[in-house]
C-alpha cells in the first residue's frame, strides 16, 4: 500500500519508487529491488497500477508506472481507516516476568534491567527527534509513545510482583 | 574518570514515624545530567531537597565538590544554595509582582550584582529560552510553558554549578514539557551545568544521560552496558 501511495503522487519508475520508499520508510532497511517489482507487478495485475511500455535505454526498469482510478479509490479510503487499535503486549517481556516468578527467580531485577534497556533506547530516540528532520522525529515519537507504555507496564507489574507471584505459582 | 561534583552516601531520613529514605547514595558528575525516577512517596524529592542542602539528613552524607554539606549550619548552606545552585520547580516558582526579566534577574540581584547588570544579563536568556518580547510581562500574562522557560533561565542566570530541578514538566502539557527540557538540558549542557532532574515521567528522564531509581527510600542506579565508559 505504501507504494502504491507512492504512485499516487505522480506516475514513476520502479527505481524512483525505492529509491523514495528506502529514502522516507525504510529505515535502515533498504527495499529490495525484487520486492518493488513482484509488488508493481501484483498491482499491474490487480487493475490499480498500469505498466507503460519499456523506454530504450540501459538497466533493468525502464517502464513507468501510472496510478489508476481504483488505486487511488484504495489509497483514499486506506488513509483515513484507522489502524486495529492492538494492544502490542511484548510476548517475551510477559514470559519472562511470569516464568522468573514461576521459577523463583528474581523478577524485579530482570524488569530493573528491562527498565534501563527501555529507558536508554528513549534516550537514543530523544536524540534523533532533537537533531533529525521532522520526519525522522516523527518516527522517533511513535516509538517513544510505545516504550512509555511498556514502562508503564513494567512499572505496575514491577509494583504487584508479590502478588503476581502468588497467583503464578499455585 | 571525573570526580562526584555532588553526592549523597548512605543517606537516611525520616519524618516522625516514615522512613524517606533509607540508605540512599548517588554520585553525579560534573556536567552530568541525571534523571531521579521513582513512584510517587519513593523518596526521590527528599533525596534531591538533601543534595541541594535544603533538608538535613539523620545519618550518612552529602558532598559538593568533595566537602561535606551536611555538616554547614543552615545559614551556610543557604548561601551555597543562593551562590553556587540553580533550583526549577513544578509550581508557583515566579514574583507575581515582577515582570519576567525581574524574576530572571532576581537570583543575581540577591548576590549583590547591580540592578542595571542584571536586566541585562537576564535578557540575554529570553532569546534562548524563545522568550523574545514578554520580558515585561508578569507572571499571570505567561503561559505554563513560558512561566516555566522563565523558571529555566533563573534557575541558570547565575552560572550555577548544579542546577536541581523537581518535576520542572509536571504542570505542562506533553508538547511544552518537551520543549522546556529540551531548552533546559541544551542550556545547562552548553554551560557545562551538572542537572538533577527528578521526575515520573520516562519521556523526561529521556533527555538526561542517565537514570537513578529511588524506590522504598534507596536508589537503584542500574544502566545497560553503553559501551566505552
Amino acid at each position: 500500500m505504501t507504494l502504491l501511495g507512492l504512485l499516487d503522487r505522480a506516475p514513476s519508475h520502479g527505481y524512483d519508487l525505492k529509491r523514495d520508499y528506502d529514502a522516507f520508510f525504510g529505515r535502515g532497511k533498504p527495499l529490495p529491488f525484487g520486492q518493488v517489482y513482484s509488488t508493481l507487478a501484483r498491482l499491474a495485475r490487480d487493475g490499480k497500477v498500469l505498466a507503460g511500455e519499456a523506454e530504450p535505454g540501459a538497466g533493468p526498469d525502464r517502464k513507468r508506472y501510472v496510478i489508476t482510478e481504483q488505486g487511488a479509490t484504495e489509497v483514499e479510503t486506506w488513509l483515513t481507516e484507522p489502524v486495529e487499535p492492538e494492544p502490542h503486549l511484548q510476548t517475551t517481556l510477559f514470559a519472562k516476568v511470569v516464568l522468573s516468578l514461576m521459577l523463583d527467580r528474581p523478577a524485579e531485577h530482570y524488569l530493573d534491567l528491562q527498565r534501563a534497556a527501555h529507558l536508554q533506547r528513549m534516550r537514543e530516540l530523544t536524540e534523533v527527534r532533537r537533531t533529525g528532520n521532522q520526519v525522522d522525529a516523527l518516527l522517533a515519537d511513535h516509538g517513544l509513545f510505545h516504550l512509555e507504555a511498556d514502562l508503564r507496564w513494567i512499572d505496575l507489574t514491577s509494583a504487584r510482583l508479590d502478588n503476581l507471584a502468588k497467583a503464578v505459582r499455585r | 574518570m571525573t570526580e562526584p561534583v555532588i553526592e549523597a552516601r548512605d543517606v537516611r531520613l525520616s519524618f516522625g514515624a516514615t522512613e524517606a529514605l533509607r540508605g540512599a547514595s548517588l554520585a553525579v558528575n560534573a556536567g552530568e545530567v541525571v534523571a531521579v525516577m521513582g513512584p510517587s512517596g519513593s523518596g526521590k524529592s527528599t533525596l534531591l531537597h538533601c543534595l541541594a542542602g535544603i533538608l538535613v539528613p539523620d545519618a550518612g552524607q552529602v558532598q559538593f565538590s568533595g566537602r561535606r554539606i551536611d555538616l554547614l549550619p543552615e545559614s551556610q548552606r543557604s548561601a551555597l544554595r543562593r551562590d553556587r545552585f540553580g533550583f526549577v520547580f513544578q509550581f508557583g516558582q515566579l514574583v507575581p509582582e515582577l515582570t519576567a526579566e525581574e524574576n530572571v534577574a532576581l537570583p543575581l540581584l540577591l548576590n549583590g550584582v547591580r540592578r542595571r547588570e542584571a536586566l541585562e544579563k537576564a535578557r540575554g536568556w529570553f532569546d534562548r529560552l524563545e522568550l523574545d518580547g514578554l520580558e515585561g510581562r508578569r507572571s499571570g500574562e505567561l503561559s505554563g510553558g513560558q512561566a516555566q522557560r522563565v523558571a529555566v533561565a533563573r534557575g541558570l542566570v547565575a552560572g550555577p554549578e548544579v542546577l536541581f530541578a523537581d518535576e520542572p514538566t509536571g504542570s505542562l502539557d506533553s508538547l511544552g514539557g518537551e520543549r522546556v527540557m529540551e531548552l533546559l538540558t541544551s542550556a545547562a549542557r552548553d554551560a557545562g551545568t551538572t542537572v538533577v532532574l527528578v521526575t515520573h515521567e520516562a519521556r523526561v528522564a529521556a533527555y538526561a544521560d542517565r537514570e537513578a531509581i529511588v524506590r522504598d527510600g534507596v536508589v537503584h542506579a542500574l544502566t545497560v552496558d553503553r559501551g566505552a565508559s
